[in-house]
């Protein structure tokens, strides 16, 4: 506790402070401009960060990681187009909210959901170091293919009215994600030879292909019948009937999101994803889902900041990067001739204190950013549709050309934004496409893992207990329905059984 | 209406034409033997192996005033085959070099590229980094031999992990144990990991029965003793290591990780003497000397026509191991 207060008196001091905050606004325009994610400009920042001491330059980076988080979520909402992965899951509800004029709320919801979720994880941080450097190793491939089982089971909750279109859009994604070199044997597969699909297509693109361009190719062949008007701009705050809703997603997020940021091989996709399912079973507004529910944006995007901060406590305790910039942060401690591990607790214990001290700063000046931000960026809707679906199809091709300037990506987004165009043409939902390209690849991994690790044996699938744990949760859920039956009745059965879900 | 969109598209173009030219930097003046505008392709993600490498090396020549105006940027892809795809179709460009390194060599076979390293014009090699066998501290095994006699009587069951795709630095170094020891490398169950640092998670946790990797990510593990390491895999013994190598526990092996630099195949006999030159003056710098120390990188630094004939027996040695794996 001594140490922490120690690191808020080096982290409060004029030039950390100032570094924080130029930290959370560079890593916010990162967020909201397409194409370079905080791992790329932490990159690019690294050569100028040299000179400086490294306290200084870790504030700053952790700034943009944070900041990066919040922003990511900004075009996600207004434009349907995520800048990175872990904002994907945003546009699920945050786009439809948005276009029924209450962008500004899920702005809001989005930023405050950040701040408690990325706030919760940092005290995790604090608290859970030690325990989390010493179990997160024990959770294997069996542990995470059982967790992707359990994805996989609750993607049925976002397959929308029709299940046989749910279910073809599902295939539709796994086979996206199919694409690129085996990485267990180095085999190609639907590469068609092409040295650019050999690493697979990138989610972001498939997410914004799907998303954006299809979503703007639609617009267009429909808008000389509809008419003219522009996107409404609702009420800028939330209101208490919204607040009611969503502060328990808000505290949910972390319990979902710390851990997994925190393990091997977690990431940011898989707990958001699981996060919004979750507030979707257990929202009073399910039929709201999918039409832009607040408890949607609120959960996931907690659950994104908390992982962030999970995905700190490895790297910082066991030198494990878990996501892209906690890799590019670890080389950077390498350039200051400092070995994240074990041991930096001890040897680098003020630099360590300071850094979580800088977390707590930068996210409160990030909600101080992001609030009064959120109705003014709402306001970018009131412009006409037409220039609207022209600036996002910019944004869109810049993003995706940015990525590697390579433009076979933008040829690639051009094809999946006509598949995401002939998908809404045919009633087939686009979600599930999407939860396939995110959750195929690493199912079939941990999965390939788990009995290469058995040398083949079937039971290489359930030799942990966590794993076991899992499947007994996920044979209860299937089960319940038949469960339910011999159970006394509830007094009352007002909920509504029918799930509508349009994506 | 048509006025204005006229004005739009008019302005749009001047911008799409005006703009580049503007952003490019300016001519070499070939006076001095400061290399100026270069571009250093690197063929793999921000925070990767070669990123580093490409930018530390950077930074060092532009402080030492043998570089201006160089600009580092990424072109990941397919283990680096979409950056030397890149690099080889850039014939005659003198102003571009590309970072790479053994695990080049081996992606070149296993994502069937249509471009070959040996069509590129080496530069420099710079530096090397030994493979470490590693287990952990709970671990059974606890020297080399008994490692291999396990190994021997049961390559299903005792599982290697490494860092690296199939192809990769990670893979081949198991793979040329094996083969030494007299097991059939296809019957050497590899589980590649998304880098290093998963596979630390694995060795740590005891889920892989022994992991093969870079010392480099692994110093402090084995410092505070939740590591145990049975060999090395140079030729020499590591500082601050306390583990034998590879031939000294009976494997007759010399592995090392190394990254260098390649340029555009046809560049001009000039253009290459002057990037040769360049990074043989890097090595000089005190820089350097403080980059390598800073990262725990050996210098082995070989230039031009060295690196040519290094790089040619290196994709001899990585083509056949893959051959034996059906890879190649």
């Amino acid at each position: 506790m001594e140490q922490l207060l120690d690191g808020f008196a080096t982290a409060l001091t004029p030039t950390h402070l100032l570094l924080a905050a130029v930290g959370v606004l560079l890593g916010t325009a990162i967020g909201v401009l397409p194409g370079i994610g905080p791992a790329m400009a932490v990159a690019l920042l690294l050569p100028v960060t040299y000179g400086m001491e490294p306290t200084g330059a870790f504030i700053m980076f952790a700034g943009i990681y944070y900041g990066g988080m919040f922003g990511g979520s900004t075009t996600s909402i207004l434009l349907n187009t995520p800048g990175e992965s872990a904002a994907v899951v945003a546009a699920f509800e945050g786009n439809p909210m948005a276009r029924k004029g209450r962008g500004a709320q899920a702005l809001a919801a989005a930023a405050i959901g950040h701040f408690t979720g990325g706030i919760i994880g940092t005290i995790l941080i604090v608290l859970l170091a030690p325990f989390v450097a010493k179990h997160a190793v024990d959770i294997g491939a069996p542990d995470l293919f059982a967790v992707m089982v359990l994805a996989f089971i609750a993607v049925t909750s976002v397959l929308g009215a029709s299940r046989i279109r749910g279910f073809a859009s599902l295939l539709i994604g796994l086979t996206l994600g199919l694409v690129g070199l085996d990485e267990m044997t180095g085999q190609q597969r639907l590469t068609f030879g092409s040295l650019h699909l050999a690493d697979g297509i990138d989610i972001v693109v498939v997410a914004v292909a799907l998303f954006a361009v299809g979503e703007a190719l639609w617009v267009a062949a429909h808008l000389r019948r509809k008419p003219f008007e522009p996107i409404p701009v609702g009420r800028p705050w939330l209101s208490k009937a919204d607040l009611k809703r969503t502060w328990k997603p808000w505290l949910r997020g972390p319990v979902i999101g710390f851990p997994f940021g925190a393990i091997p091989a977690g990431g940011a996709e898989i707990p958001t994803f699981l996060s919004y399912v979750t507030e979707k079973r257990l929202s009073k507004h399910k039929d709201e889902f999918g039409k832009g529910a607040i408890e949607g944006v609120a959960g996931p995007e907690s659950t994104a900041s908390a992982s962030a901060a999970g995905t700190l406590v490895t790297m910082l305790t066991l030198g494990l990067p878990t996501t892209a910039v906690a890799a590019v942060m670890l080389a950077a401690f390498q350039q200051y001739g400092i070995q994240p591990g074990p041991l930096l607790f001890q040897r680098e214990s003020g630099l360590v204190w300071a850094l979580i001290a800088s977390l707590f700063i930068g996210l409160t000046l990030l909600l101080v950013l992001n609030l009064p931000l959120a109705p003014l960026w709402a306001k970018l809707l009131r412009i006409p549709r037409p220039y609207l679906y022209a600036g996002i199809l910019f944004f869109a091709s810049v993003g995706a050309y940015a990525v590697n300037a390579d433009i076979f990506d933008l040829l690639l987004m051009f094809v999946i934004g006509l598949l995401g165009f002939g998908m809404r043409r045919y009633g087939l939902p686009v979600l599930p496409a999407i939860i396939g390209v995110i959750l195929g690849p690493a199912a079939e991994q941990q999965m390939r893992r788990s009995l290469q690790l058995s040398d083949g044996s079937l039971t290489g699938l359930v030799n942990s207990p966590m794993a076991v744990i899992i499947y007994v949760v996920i044979l209860v859920i299937l089960f319940f329905p038949l469960i339910k039956r011999f159970l006394p009745k509830p007094p009352a059965a007002a909920e509504p059984e029918r799930e509508k879900v349009d994506a | 209406m048509s006025v204005k969109v006229w004005v739009a598209v008019a302005t749009a173009l001047l911008a799409v034409l005006l703009v580049p030219p503007l952003l490019t930097p300016g001519a070499d003046s070939g006076e001095t033997n400061q290399v100026r505008a270069l571009r250093v392709l690197v063929p793999n993600a921000p925070g990767g192996g070669y990123d580093i490498t490409a930018r530390t090396a950077a930074k060092a020549m532009e402080d030492a005033d043998l570089l201006r105006n160089a600009e580092v940027f990424n072109l990941p892809g397919a283990g680096g085959t979409v950056g030397l795809g890149r690099t080889v179709g850039e014939r005659g460009n003198g102003k571009l070099i590309m970072s790479m390194g053994l695990g080049v060599v081996g992606a070149v076979y296993t994502n069937k590229s249509p471009n070959s390293l040996l069509d590129t014009t080496p530069i420099a090699k710079l530096i090397e980094e030994p493979d470490i066998v590693v287990v952990a501290k709970d671990s059974p095994y606890t020297s080399m031999q008994q490692l291999v006699d396990a190994w021997k009587a049961n390559p299903g069951t005792v599982t290697v992990g490494g860092g690296s795709a199939p192809g990769g630095p990670d893979h081949l170094a198991p793979m040329l144990i094996a083969k030494a020891v007299g097991l059939e490398p296809k019957t050497v169950n590899y589980i590649p990991f998304d880098g290093g640092g998963e596979l630390l998670a694995s060795v740590l946790g005891g889920k892989v029965a022994f992991g093969v990797s870079g010392v480099g990510e692994y110093r402090d593990q084995i410092q505070a003793g939740t590591l145990r390491v049975l060999a090395v895999t140079s030729k020499d013994r590591i500082e601050g290591v306390d583990a034998p190598t590879l031939q000294q526990s009976g494997v007759d092996v010399e592995f090392t990780n190394w990254r260098g630099i390649v340029a555009p195949p046809g560049i001009s006999p000039t253009d290459r003497a002057k990037l040769v030159e360049v990074f043989q003056n890097l090595q000089k710098t005190p820089q350097w000397e403080e980059a390598l120390q800073r990262n725990g990188w050996t210098d082995a630094f070989a230039p031009g026509d060295e690196f040519g004939t290094f790089l040619e027996n290196e994709n001899k040695r990585v083509a056949t191991v893959l051959k034996d794996l059906g890879l190649a």
